[in-house]
């Protein structure tokens, strides 16, 4: 049985594997920190955030400054997805996100039914903002 | 003689010192204990026979009904910018002083914090012979090192008898802004010491008989900026309490003493209880998250809130150890009550919002942190800028809970990624047009971009972080009572996006000048502007970094006199690119700014901001890269850099072969250029912050907290956090200037012996 972790991470309770959820590829032990079967990119900060305005005017672009920011871009090493964007000073030690107890996963899930693909929430906050500006309306504002 | 026992003589010590307490100050038994109080014998007793649930839930109601018309004359009345656009919230309390319900349009935090002063009243002033608690008494607070979101914030609270006995508390709260800090508008990025803060009351009786005591009013009057805002607002939430207090005492009359005080605890109990349910459908383990804040508001400082979030069984533990230390001399600190009402606020607002709105969500919960530590700072550190650390508290949740959320086969809410979560708005405050002294805030504060969501994107300035109902405000109303006029306003900041398989929604331009005054000014208090501040979500990008962007030294309504059409648009990427207005000095400065001078047609511009993405670029469906292009949200290049599609510019019509082929290319790309994580950490990790980072917090072992004090790097435990003072920037500045004179001065070397060879040949010096 496989239990859907993240948008692109399941663990194979039967394997006790990481796995991509876009392409099966095994990324190793769910009792490990999953990044250790991923490939790591050091991403220059600008290259996603691109200067929007022109440096040789500004030190300040509206991009991040590189030298107090990094984006660690995670892959799937068999087809490539993107599974983290983890930004992060320059040389501090990544994060061990996700830690969880495999056991009592285990014992969890062994009464639950699979989950093959997660169902959508509904968007309560939003539903709120949307009904607080609708009672605003109607006390005569205009937007 | 009568010789007194052990325990007598103890007990007897015990009261001579609380007889003799020189200070009532903060209670740290009030103030750390964010549970709720065990059962008064009143509530067990009825609990203990059972209550109706047909009845309770009719009573909820009616007190909701209660609390929503009360929050509607303030929000109609009030006078500040915070209570006309929803910064606002009523509450009522068990007399144990623990928050039972919040209006259901108030802002959570406001309520969750406010049961710290009124565990205050009811533990020092109930049967203190110089003060006490009586029908029709009303006690005023806003520092909130005794409960509160910051010294901006004002509550009445009112204590609710009915025959005699004290059944309930009740209170209103409003973001009133000004409160003479050393720079207007309440939120001083300035201040150093708490003495900076402007005025700090700790709880006191400012209303007996239902009526404000006019020496009490007079004295909050003469202490702040804006002593009509003070009065009108005191009297319309004494007013929309004594409103409340009416419909309660109706529940009262209706259904009694027994329904009312069991329906506010098992509100509460009832809360705790699903909230353990909650929690124990989450899978047992660790998530993660950090944080990082680029700034003190007054120098760039590198602050990390680092958050582990642990679940077994129905337990679960917020473990905040390993984050920044406090700061001695700025204004970024929180206490930790504070702290936690914006966790409270950040569960309600990101994670579970179908709960019911009490502080019952946090009360199963434990919340560790290092004493002395940014989100837990001892009372004298200055906070009137405790947004900082509080913003962030309101949207840690969003990464690791989604992390534990994800595998749950019920979902209460939607995934979502996290808001922008910076105070991106005007603080003001000088001479109005009509000659009025003021100071306060523009509620553009409420219109942060929300995080992409797992099925779709997010909206654009959606709400503030701190309350999903509040709005972002009109600025007609506005320009009538202050002098700042809206060059550009609610314009979507173009390009500066969270990307994502579903990107975020976004933030738009603030472009403010000031026309009519003798004297207005400015601050600005956001981080953010060398590292992004909202979160990706799975493989989502965060925001961008924003800047504070200035045109100074010109007046813009004499521009455009001489010229209507020297400013084609006021766009501020454009404006500050092409610096159509000759003559003025254009700069990009980071979004901290202490409180400066506007002067007439000088233009100060900002932007709120995007939240984060959501999954992995390359999976956005191309057709709604399209649409955000149609919209003109987004640059061409973006759309091919970043997203790879390929299509007709003019048309907008996607190859979708084209573009399957060049995002296949992408991903083979990512292989051939990604490290396997263990090799990549070998090069990457160092054993200690850099040193050009003025960094604050643990790095490889939290126990062991870095700062830049007095200038130069410490590392200290984590249990024996000093603080950090940090140095002036003016006097680093005027150092570096004068090390520049200095070296400028030096006599110039003397000249060597030895001929050049120009001089060798006899070559003479042309003269000027």
């Amino acid at each position: 049985m496989n239990v859907l972790i993240t948008e692109y991470l399941r663990i194979n309770l039967d394997s006790e594997q990481w796995e991509c959820r876009r392409c099966g590829h095994a990324h190793g032990s769910a009792r490990e920190n999953y990044k250790r079967g991923l490939l790591v990119y050091d991403r220059d900060p600008r290259e996603i955030h691109k200067p929007l305005l022109d440096p040789a005017k500004y030190e300040r672009t509206y991009s991040p400054d590189p030298t107090w920011c990094r984006i660690l871009e995670y892959y799937c090493a068999s087809c490539g997805t993107m599974v983290e964007a983890e930004y992060l000073p320059p040389g501090h030690p990544p994060l061990h996100d996700i830690e969880l107890d495999i056991d009592a996963l285990k014992a969890q899930w062994k009464d639950r039914k699979e989950v093959v693909e997660p169902t959508i929430g509904p968007d309560l906050a939003l539903e709120k903002a949307l009904h607080r500006r609708a009672l605003h309306k109607e006390h005569g504002h205009a937007h | 003689m009568n010789v007194l026992t052990k325990d007598e003589d103890r007990a007897l010590r015990e009261k001579f010192l609380a007889d003799n307490m020189l200070f009532l100050g903060p209670d740290p038994e009030i103030m750390r204990n964010h549970s709720l109080a065990p059962r008064t014998a009143a509530e067990d007793d009825i609990l203990g026979r059972g209550v109706d649930k047909h009845q309770t839930h009719h009573i909820r109601g009616l007190i909701n009904a209660a609390l929503s018309e009360a929050f509607t004359m303030v929000n109609q009345m009030g006078a500040a910018p915070g209570a006309k656009w929803g910064d606002l919230v009523t509450g009522i309390y068990t007399n144990s002083g623990d928050l039972a319900m919040i209006a259901p349009h108030g802002i959570i935090a406001f309520a969750a914090c406010c049961f710290y002063p009124i565990k205050f009243i009811i533990k020092y002033w109930v049967n203190d012979a110089s003060v006490g608690v009586r029908d029709g008494d009303g006690f005023i607070h806003n520092d909130a090192r005794y409960g509160g979101v910051h010294n901006t914030d004002q509550s009445m609270m009112m204590p609710l008898f009915w025959k005699g006995e004290l059944i309930c508390w009740l209170s209103s709260t409003i973001h009133e802004g000004e409160n003479g800090a050393c720079e207007p508008g309440g939120m001083p990025a300035a201040a150093e010491s708490k003495y900076d803060e402007g005025i700090k009351m700790s709880p006191f009786k400012v209303v007996e008989n239902f009526q404000l005591k006019r020496d009490l009013v007079t004295f909050l009057q003469n202490s702040v900026r804006d002593p009509k805002l003070q009065l009108e607002d005191m009297k319309v939430k004494l007013h929309a309490v004594m409103r409340l207090r009416e419909r309660i005492l109706a529940i009262l009359e209706q259904y009694g003493r027994d329904a009312l005080i069991g329906t506010l605890r098992s509100h509460l109990e009832d809360v705790e209880v699903e909230m353990r349910r909650r929690i124990a459908e989450l899978p047992d383990g660790t998530t993660r998250v950090l944080q990082f804040m680029d700034s003190s508001l007054r120098e760039s400082a590198m602050q990390k809130v680092a958050c582990a979030i642990t679940v077994k069984g129905e337990r679960m533990t917020l473990d905040f150890r390993g984050s920044a230390p406090q700061f001695l001399n700025r204004c970024v600190n929180t206490n930790v009550a504070s702290f936690k009402a914006a966790l409270c606020t950040g569960l309600l607002q990101n994670i579970w919002p179908d709960l019911p709105h009490t502080m019952a969500v946090l009360s199963p919960i434990e919340i560790l942190t290092d004493r002395n530590s940014i989100m837990d700072a001892e009372g004298e550190m200055p906070q009137s800028m405790s947004l900082m650390p509080m913003f962030k508290a309101c949207v840690v949740w969003t990464i690791p809970m989604n992390k534990l959320n994800y595998s749950v086969p019920h979902r209460y809410s939607a995934v979502i990624a996290s808001q922008y979560d910076q105070a991106a708005t005007f603080v003001y405050g000088g001479l109005t047009q009509h000659g009025d002294v003021t100071g306060n805030f523009c509620s553009d504060i409420n219109g942060m971009g929300q995080g992409a969501r797992s099925h779709a994107d997010g909206e654009h300035s959606v709400s503030p972080v701190f309350g999903f109902m509040a709005d972002s405000g009109e600025h007609e109303i506005n320009e009538e009572d202050t002098p700042i006029i809206r060059l550009g306003a609610q314009r979507l900041a173009k390009d500066r996006i969270g990307w994502g398989k579903y990107r975020a929604g976004m933030g738009y331009e603030q472009i403010a000048t000031v026309r009519g005054t003798g004297l207005w000014g400015f601050m600005t208090g956001c981080e953010g502007s060398k590292f992004p501040s909202a979160q990706g979500l799975f493989g989502g990008y965060s925001c961008p970094s924003y800047q504070l962007m200035k045109i100074k030294g010109i007046n813009i309504f004499a521009e455009l006199e001489k010229n209507p059409k020297v400013v084609e648009v006021f766009d501020i990427v454009e404006l500050m690119n092409k610096q159509p207005i000759q003559g003025a000095q254009y700069s990009s400065n980071d979004m901290g700014m202490t409180f400066e001078i506007c002067n007439e047609g000088e233009i100060y511009m900002i932007c709120q901001g995007s939240g984060g993405g959501y999954g992995d670029v390359l999976e956005r469906d191309p057709k709604l890269v399209m649409k955000d292009l149609a919209e003109d949200l987004m640059s061409h290049e973006n759309a091919r850099d970043i997203y790879k599609v390929v299509y007709d510019a003019t048309t907008l019509v996607v190859d979708e072969a084209a573009t399957k082929a060049l995002r296949d290319r992408t991903r083979r790309e990512r292989i051939k250029r990604g490290k396997p994580f263990d090799a990549f950490c070998k090069k990457w990790v160092t054993k200690e912050p850099p040193a050009h980072i003025p960094y604050y917090g643990s790095w490889n072992d939290r126990t062991t907290i870095y700062a830049t004090s007095y200038g130069r790097r410490v590392a200290m435990p984590a249990d024996a956090i000093q603080g950090a003072f940090m140095l002036n920037p003016k006097d680093l500045r005027i150092a570096e200037l004068e090390a520049e004179i200095s070296r400028l001065k030096k006599p110039p070397r003397p000249a060597k012996t030895t001929k050049t060879p120009a001089a060798k040949a006899g070559v003479k010096k042309k003269s000027r």
